[in-house]
Formats: structure tokens, C-alpha cells, sequence
């Protein structure tokens, strides 16, 4: 059926419903994923910001990681902010935190600083047009390597803060916490691809 | 050069967003901030005594050693908390300067100022503060609070007063979504706060800022009591370390806020904490009204 696309994000900590909203204003029908009967149903996920020592614990908990990791790998897109590009990434500079090794990429945690070093800077991101999006970078970690695959779609100060992999997004920053959707509209044309070459369909 | 800005209100508020449907746990060591983070704690709150003990203890409570603090700082990697006294802006100076990641300015220290808080607008650092109505809780907000938590009864294993706190919030702000706009301005003078945010909450149906539920969290249930009430995370002070077994509550209790609507989920927290005891708990009906800390600050 040609309705708008059904997008989860990862609900086991973080700013959900922030995203949730993002999400519906830029046009998708969108819900929170706790289990893997939810993760079955859609078509595209987002793991929000948050505490990655945390999500991690809980993902292979609740029996999540596995699940994902084979949706994404048979094409569903994914988009992690933050917390979820770190739980994304193939490693974690000087720490031996698990991660679910997604997209070739070396992620350093807390690398901006610590909570007072949190800021919005004007960030430009060219694949977006040529007007600045207004990121919001808290606690952030930057992009330490990227693998041959894997596509620098902004930087920050010299660091990679936005990378893409085929249907891996990944963004240092907030895009739930503003009021531009352009991230969103961006996450949702991967979705919207995956879906038209039928490699996003669920279980159901 | 790149345009940035820190300590804005987004970036204040925007951590605590961050640590939604997480909790945050009472630390008195670094080995303790390390259970609690390896049992999935989304933060950590560093001071030199629970709030149970202070109870017990007495005197005046004050700021944490600045090395105690340290010390939990260098030894996780989720963010740290601190509290100081209400008022003391000065404490809440230094703590900014060491670097903390989160301000609670505190009724569980005794009170610096008895007439006013501190400016938290001032700061780069955001600030939580407690509340036990929303009157309280939107005067916190103007001041520069960038998270709330209710206050519950701090160090009394006994929920009642949390629960009466965020039932209290709920229902002014479901009170306010149904006033016509002309009562809004009478509404914001009889709960002594600003006009413009009683108007925002009216408008949004909710705080602007992230609601946590503190005072008396000690079994999962509970966790999952304070989350079905509308709680957006738990703090737990004395509730894990005052346990049988805080390895095992620590986890019970993050599982138990994690899938709080999963009544399975739930009870299997329970049931992984076998016949471990929660820590003793306190009538709070029998206090003195001088052992209250929920009274104080206004």
C-alpha cells in the first residue's frame, strides 16, 4: 500500500518522542520500538540520543541487537543521533565499549567536551543546500576515522560530525532538538529508495 | 570560524532530554559509580552521603568534597551530577568550574538562603531543582532550572510523598489546558508564577522542561508507579545503596523504568532480586515537621 512509510525509534532510553515528532512533521507515520515485534513492523529506525553504556546494556538485554543488526544488514535504513551513531559504529577510540558495528566508522565518545562545552553552531552540510543547519551538539562525540565505504557528509573544527554508508545515517548532533526538518526529510528519501527496491519490507 | 554557542537553554534542557526513561543514582563512591553504571544508570548524582544518611547524620550538609567528586568524574563515562545547597550560588560557582555536568540545587542540603535561589540563568551549567507543585516547579524554570524532579521525601523509602508530588503537577497543568484564556492570568498569581509559562504550559500540556520523579524510589515497582504516573525518568538516592544487594536493584530498577507499561518486564525485576530486602523504610506521617526536606526552599 502507497501510504507514508512506517519509521520506529529505538525506545529503550533517550529523546524519543522528539524524534517521533520530527519524524510526523516531515511527513512519516512513526512509532516507538521497544521490542522486536515492533522492530519487525517497520521500515526504517532511528536510535536517539542518549546514554550509549546504557542502550547498549539494554539492547542485548531485551534481545534487541541481534534483530536490528540483521534488518539493517538485509537493507532497512538506519539513523543513529548521537548516542546512536556511537552504538552504530565499528568502535569507540581508547575504550573497548561493545557497539553493534554497523558503519565502518571509529567514533570518540564525549569529544567536544564535556556538558559545558555543549553548544549550537551553524553547521554547513552541503548534500542538505547551501544553507547552514542549525546543530546542536551535546555531550558530542566526533568521528574519529572513516572507513573506505563510508561517505563525509559534514565536519566540524576538521572533525567528521555526519557520515553516510549506503543505509546507515549517522549524526554527531540533534536534529529532533530544532525546528528544521531537513535531517529528517534527508532520513526519510533513504527510506522512501529502500522501500521503491523492496529491500526495506518487514517480516509482516 | 565557526559560529557556536554555549549554555543555551536548548543545550541545558537538551541534556536532561537526553537522559529520558533513564535513572539517575545516589553515588558516595567511585566504585559505586561504577555499579551503577555498568547496570545501565544514565547518569550518576556524587555526594558524600545519601540522602538516608544525611537524615540519620543531621547538621548541616553541604557541597561534596571537591576530590570525592573528582574522583567519580574521572571514573565514568556517563554524565555526573553534583548538588549544592539552596542558594549557595557560590558552591554552585566552583562546581561549574570543575567541570560537573549537571547542578541539583538541593533541599537535601541544608539550605544556604532562606528567601531566594539561586540565579540559574547565570550559568552555563544547567540545573535541576526539585518541586513538590508546579507553582514551584515553573518559579524553578524562570530562574534558569533546565530539569525538574519532584521532590518526594528524600531518604525515606517510602514513595507516598513522590507520588503526591507528581499527581499534584499532573493535575494543575491538566487544570490549566482547560482554563479559557482570561482565567490564565489569575491562575499564574495563585500559584506565584509568570504569566508567559503558565500560558506556554496551558498551551503545550506540559512542562517545557524534562520531569523526573525523585524521593523514595526503592523497588522496581515503584520505578514503574512513578513512569505510569508521567514520571520522564526516576532519580534514586538511597534506594540502591541502602539495599541487600545494590547490583542487583541497580539493574532491577533500570529494567523496570525501561519496558515501566511491560508488567512482565516488571516482575521479572522483581523476581531477580530473590528475598533481598529493600532498604528500611520511613512513615513519613511521623516525622517532625523539622525533618521534612521537602519543605524546604519555596
Amino acid at each position: 500500500m502507497a501510504t507514508n512509510p512506517l519509521v520506529g525509534v529505538l525506545a529503550l532510553q533517550g529523546d524519543v518522542v522528539e524524534h517521533v515528532a520530527a519524524l510526523e512533521r516531515a511527513g512519516a507515520q512513526a512509532i516507538s520500538v521497544k521490542t522486536p515485534e515492533e522492530l519487525a513492523r517497520v521500515a526504517g529506525l532511528v536510535i536517539p540520543g542518549g546514554e550509549s553504556t546504557t542502550v547498549m546494556k539494554l539492547l542485548d538485554r531485551f534481545g534487541l541487537a541481534q534483530p536490528i543488526v540483521e534488518r539493517v544488514r538485509g537493507g532497512m535504513p538506519l539513523w543513529g543521533t548521537c548516542m546512536g551513531m556511537i552504538v552504530t559504529a565499528r568502535d569507540v577510540a581508547d575504550m573497548k565499549q561493545p557497539t553493534l558495528d554497523l558503519i565502518d566508522i571509529t567514533v570518540r565518545r564525549n569529544a567536544f567536551g564535556r556538558q559545558n562545552e555543549s553548544a549550537e553552531v551553524e553547521l554547513l552540510i552541503p548534500a542538505l543546500g547551501r544553507k547552514p543547519f542549525p546543530a546542536v551538539f551535546i555531550r558530542a562525540p566526533w568521528i574519529e576515522r572513516v572507513g573506505p565505504s563510508v561517505e563525509l557528509l559534514a565536519s566540524r573544527d576538521g572533525h567528521g560530525v555526519m557520515v553516510r554508508a549506503d543505509n546507515v545515517l549517522g549524526t554527531s548532533f540533534h536534529p529532533e532538538l530544532t525546528g528544521d526538518p531537513r535531517v529528517h526529510a534527508y532520513f526519510l528519501s533513504m527510506v522512501e529508495a529502500a522501500r521503491a527496491q523492496g529491500k526495506a519490507s518487514s517480516a509482516a | 570560524m565557526e559560529q557556536k554557542s554555549t549554555g543555551t537553554v536548548t543545550v541545558k534542557r537538551g541534556l536532561a532530554q537526553m537522559l529520558k526513561g533513564g535513572v539517575i543514582m545516589d553515588v558516595v563512591t567511585p566504585a559505586q559509580a561504577i555499579i551503577a553504571q555498568e547496570a545501565g544508570a544514565v547518569a550518576v548524582m556524587a555526594l558524600e552521603r545519601i540522602p538516608a544518611d544525611i537524615r540519620a547524620a543531621g547538621g548541616v550538609a553541604r557541597m561534596s568534597s571537591l576530590e570525592l567528586i573528582a574522583g567519580i568524574m574521572d571514573s565514568v563515562t556517563i554524565p555526573v551530577m553534583a548538588k549544592v545547597r539552596i542558594g549557595h550560588f557560590a558552591e554552585a560557582q566552583v562546581l561549574q568550574s570543575i567541570g560537573i555536568d549537571y547542578i541539583d540545587e538541593s533541599e537535601v542540603l541544608t539550605p544556604a538562603d532562606d528567601l531566594y535561589h539561586v540565579d540559574k540563568n547565570a550559568f552555563t551549567t544547567p540545573f535541576v531543582c526539585g518541586a513538590r507543585d508546579l507553582g514551584e516547579a515553573l518559579r524553578r524554570i524562570t530562574e534558569g532550572a533546565a530539569m525538574i524532579r519532584r521532590k518526594g521525601e528524600a531518604g525515606s523509602g517510602n514513595i507516598v510523598e513522590a507520588v503526591r508530588h507528581i499527581r499534584a503537577i499532573k493535575d494543575a497543568i491538566a487544570q490549566l489546558t482547560v482554563s479559557p484564556k482570561e482565567e490564565l492570568v489569575a491562575r499564574a498569581r495563585d500559584i506565584g508564577a509568570s504569566y508567559e509559562l503558565v500560558k506556554d504550559v496551558a498551551e503545550a500540556g506540559k512542562l517545557p522542561v524534562v520531569l523526573f520523579c525523585a524521593g523514595g524510589v526503592s523497588t522496581p515497582a515503584d520505578a514503574a508507579l512513578m513512569m505510569q504516573l508521567g514520571a520522564e525518568g526516576i532519580f534514586v538516592g538511597s534506594g540502591i545503596f541502602k539495599s541487600k544487594d545494590p547490583k542487583k536493584f541497580a539493574r532491577a530498577i533500570v529494567d523496570a523504568t525501561t519496558h515501566y507499561t511491560d508488567a512482565k518486564v516488571v516482575a521479572d525485576a522483581c523476581r531477580s532480586l530473590g528475598t533481598a530486602d529493600a532498604m528500611p523504610g520511613i512513615d513519613v506521617r511521623k516525622l517532625d515537621e523539622s525533618e521534612l526536606l521537602a519543605t524546604r526552599g519555596n
